[in-house]
């Protein structure tokens, strides 16, 4: 071995380490970061305050309720539209789907997941909101119905894929041995396949739900951004504002520093912590610690 | 009495994962012949012709104990250079795996790891190795084609050439026959039959005929002991264990 | 028994159909949406929009500075991100043992995966604009997406090293290759395929984010080309949100055009990675 190759053994598995513990260091970074700059907000502003049923910073209304039930609000309309949606396209690709037909949807899918928000958020404001206002009767289109309608759309590729990749991961022999039995497809699918991979359709639905929650652009865009208090059933037909949709909008106007801007970084803090309770939970569905060394043959 | 080229000394091991393991194995193997490690599945030889060239590193192992002296080494010494200990000690597996390059860049391959690019050196190692292996004649038109592209028994061979390119002293084979047809395995028995007046053979056959058929000398492995060994002309005539016997004419196994 | 039967085939046969129509559902509005985008935005397309900067309040001229800005944007990403995601990737799938720091870089790359683009942003704001002082820059934008797009690069290279035999790897060490040997000389360029349409998914959705350059790094408006990397920038994802929310009588032409060059980034790189993947699946040898 010439001294090329000890320099090249010795100093890029160090190297590819360090890649791999970055992945820790930037969550860490994120973290610190956010707190650094949000945390001051316990301080400076009294809970009483952010618990006030308005958002109204110009006036030192800080409560952030309504921008927590303008998300929820919309998330739980978009999973109401992407997990029919999702859990059913998956179905399709996975159980029923000539080949052909698969090798056409899947590129498709992933197109759909690679569309800018922003783009919806435009097809929405031209297309989507006056439809829905001509359609429903409604004084504006620029609703979270209209939120709701499109980050389903968004969070269906987030789903399909998963839970595909979970009706895929089924064992064939299960199918097999269902057939086997004289069930026919469908049942197998319903009673075999999909129980089988119920826990990996679980992970994809809440990996969906934090794809929504956290989706920026398109909600900006279209739910017409009025910070209410969103708790009656009717609220969906009426603008409601998300926190991201919060932040995005009036970060690029409050001095550095500010109440406004500490506040608004705590949101942050709050987007950032559900989506680790999100994540950290969908993914203990799909940990199954795997048996890392292969020998060939015993 | 035949030179020994390797000692193998109360040699044990076990896997982390507590399957398939050693127990107090000693054999010395002998140079310019053939060794064969028989006996049912799990029985540990495919263990033991991994320790030889430290192969075992790359799995997960709760204990190993004892000695491996190769040379008068001992290869199990956390000192040994296991790369130079992996070009002298060379192995070829039950299923061929050809890399996916070409047939010549099969046959470099482990010689440019080694750090040699001298294409004379190169090309003269690819005829001579293919010579060996008796695949010269078939392919020597077609050497910058995919390795893939040959058949099964044609692919085992260039696995055994590519061992060979790197001149080891000894071969370790496990069923380097399983999945061939007769033919293809005649072919490779012959090899191995000229290779072992230069090299030392340790092959783990895929059936007694074949151990019968190549074994200078022969060891008998059950459950992880080492249960008889001798000459294969004494072994498969007369053994000496009852377990041998009964394994050779088939009551088990 | 028979009345049985035929009743479960017209279950299933109903319960086919349900599915096709949902698919069908979930499929028209994408291919809609492209062409749509095209038919609406084509008019609009001409040298002097590709070519030209923006005038009259970006109400006429051309997108050039934004196209540009994201081109700029892109290449600034994969600066930092391929080979830091690369060597995550072969970290993970080559040399990580199966121990809790390894789950913990599992579980830090999947939270990554998570945050939500805005809190990119703020990141992007607090650490490289403000800490750091890199100011509103293309570098801090760039920085900022990086992070975003890592674990799209890292899970899908990950993947497709894993997907490299474990047997070519076994038979390299057995000749006497070290490990990074077999990295370098097997592993790697087999899965670069797959390698590189990771690369492609990942800085397709950086190309078209938004949020996460708000703060750190997108002009409003900008009349002349970025000279460094410490300048700001336009981009068209970002462009595409002003002119359809903050400038009033906005030419809607205008805005399909800006959308269709937009779509046109996105397609070309998404159909460049199935491209690849698929000649790279009808090409393999294993």
């Amino acid at each position: 071995m010439n001294s090329k190759q000890n320099w090249q053994e010795f100093f890029i598995p160090r190297l590819i380490k360090a890649c791999g513990y970055s992945a820790i260091v930037f969550v860490a970074l994120i973290f610190f970061f956010l707190l650094r700059e949000g945390l001051p907000t316990l301080v400076e502003v009294p809970l009483k305050a952010l618990l006030d049923p308005r958002w109204y910073p110009i006036e030192e209304h800080f409560g952030i309720l309504p921008l927590i039930s303008g998300s929820l609000l919309v998330t739980v309309g978009a999973m109401l539209v992407a997990m029919p949606f999702g859990i059913g396209t998956a179905v399709f690709i996975s159980e029923i789907a000539p080949r052909w037909v698969r090798e056409i949807l899947k590129p498709l899918i992933e197109l759909l997941g690679g569309l800018p928000s922003v783009m919806l958020g435009f097809l929405g404001i031209l297309v989507l909101a006056p439809f829905l206002r001509v359609f429903l009767n409604l004084p504006t289109g620029l609703t979270a119905l209209a939120g709701s309608l499109l980050l389903g759309a968004i969070a269906v590729p987030t789903v399909v894929s998963i839970a595909e990749d979970a009706l895929d991961a089924v064992p064939r022999g299960y199918r097999e041995g269902a057939w086997a039995l004289g069930a026919t497809k469908w049942q197998t699918i319903w009673r075999v396949t999909l129980p089988a991979a119920k826990s990996g359709v679980l992970t994809a639905v809440m990996l969906g739900i934090g794809r929504s929650i956290g989706e920026t652009m398109t909600v900006m865009m279209v739910t017409g951004n009025a910070p209410v208090l969103a708790v009656k059933l009717n609220s969906i037909f009426s603008p409601v504002r998300t926190m991201t949709a919060t932040i995005a909008a009036e970060m690029g106007e409050v001095a550095s520093g500010s109440v406004h801007y500490r506040v608004l970084f705590f949101i942050g803090i709050v987007l950032f912590l559900i989506s680790l309770i999100v994540n950290i939970s969908a993914s203990a569905v799909i940990f199954r610690s795997k048996k890392r060394a292969e020998r060939i043959l015993s | 009495m035949p030179m020994v080229k390797i000692s193998i000394q109360a040699l044990s091991l076990q896997y982390a994962d507590g399957t398939e393991s050693l127990r107090g194995i000693n054999l010395d193997i002998h140079a310019n012949a053939i060794t064969v490690l028989f006996g049912p599945a799990g029985g540990g030889k495919s263990s033991l012709l991994r320790c030889l060239n430290r192969l075992n590193d790359l799995t997960e192992v709760r204990t190993l104990a004892g000695r491996i002296l190769v040379d008068g080494q001992d290869i199990l010494d956390p000192k040994t250079d296991v790369i130079a200990l992996r070009r002298k000690v060379g192995m070829v597996f039950a299923r061929p795996v050809v890399l996916p390059f070409s047939i010549r860049g099969n046959l470099t391959y482990g010689l440019e790891l080694a750090g040699e690019r001298r294409k004379s050196r190169l090309d003269e190692a690819v005829e001579t190795s293919l010579r060996q292996v008796a695949l010269w004649d078939e392919v020597k038109d077609r050497l910058d084609d995919p390795a893939i592209a040959l058949s099964g028994g044609q692919q085992q061979r260039l696995c055994l050439a590519r061992v060979l390119a790197l001149r080891p002293e000894v071969i370790l084979l496990d069923e380097p026959t399983s999945g061939l047809d007769p033919i293809s395995t005649g072919k490779v028995e012959a090899s191995l039959q000229e290779l072992k007046r230069n090299h030392t053979i340790i092959l783990v056959p895929h059936s007694i005929q074949q151990a019968a058929r190549v074994a200078d000398y022969a060891a008998f492995f059950l459950q992880g002991e080492l249960i008889e060994y001798a000459p294969g002309a004494d072994l498969f005539t007369a053994p000496r264990d009852k377990r041998t016997g009964d394994y050779i004419t088939g009551r088990f196994g | 028994m028979k009345a049985f039967s035929i009743n479960r085939h017209i279950v299933q046969r109903l319960g086919f159909s349900f599915l096709t129509l949902i698919t069908t559902l979930t499929f028209v509005p994408v291919v809609w949406v492209i062409l749509y985008i095209i038919n609406k935005g084509a008019p609009a397309i001409s040298w002097e929009f590709i070519s030209g900067f923006p005038h009259d309040g970006m109400r006429a001229g051309g997108i050039l500075p934004a196209i540009v800005g994201t081109i700029y944007l892109t290449l600034g990403t994969a600066i930092f991100s391929v080979p830091l995601g690369i060597g995550a990737a072969i970290y993970l799938s080559e040399y990580a043992a199966d121990n809790t720091l390894t789950r913990l870089i599992r579980l830090a790359i999947i939270n990554l995966a998570g945050i939500p683009s805005v809190v990119y942003g703020l990141f992007g704001l607090g650490l490289f604009v403000i800490f750091l002082n890199f100011g509103t820059s293309i570098l801090a934008a760039s920085l900022t997406l990086s992070i975003m797009t890592l674990p799209v690069i890292i899970s899908t290279a990950e993947e497709a090293l894993r997907s490299v035999p474990q047997a070519f790897r076994t038979v390299s060490i057995s000749m006497g290759g070290t490990q990074w040997q077999t990295i370098r000389r097997i592993v790697l360029p087999e899965a670069l395929p797959g390698i590189i349409t990771g690369v492609i998914l990942g800085l397709e959705r950086a190309a078209g984010e938004t949020a996460p350059i708000l703060f750190t790094g997108a002009a409003f408006f900008l009349p002349r080309l970025p000279h460094s990397p410490f300048d700001a920038t336009m981009a068209l994802p970002y462009h595409l949100f002003v002119i359809s929310t903050q400038v009033p009588e906005m030419p809607v032409q205008i805005q399909y055009g800006t959308a269709l060059v937009l779509l046109t980034f996105v397609v070309i790189m998404n159909l460049t990675a199935t491209f690849i993947r698929s000649r790279a699946r009808a090409k393999r040898q294993w």
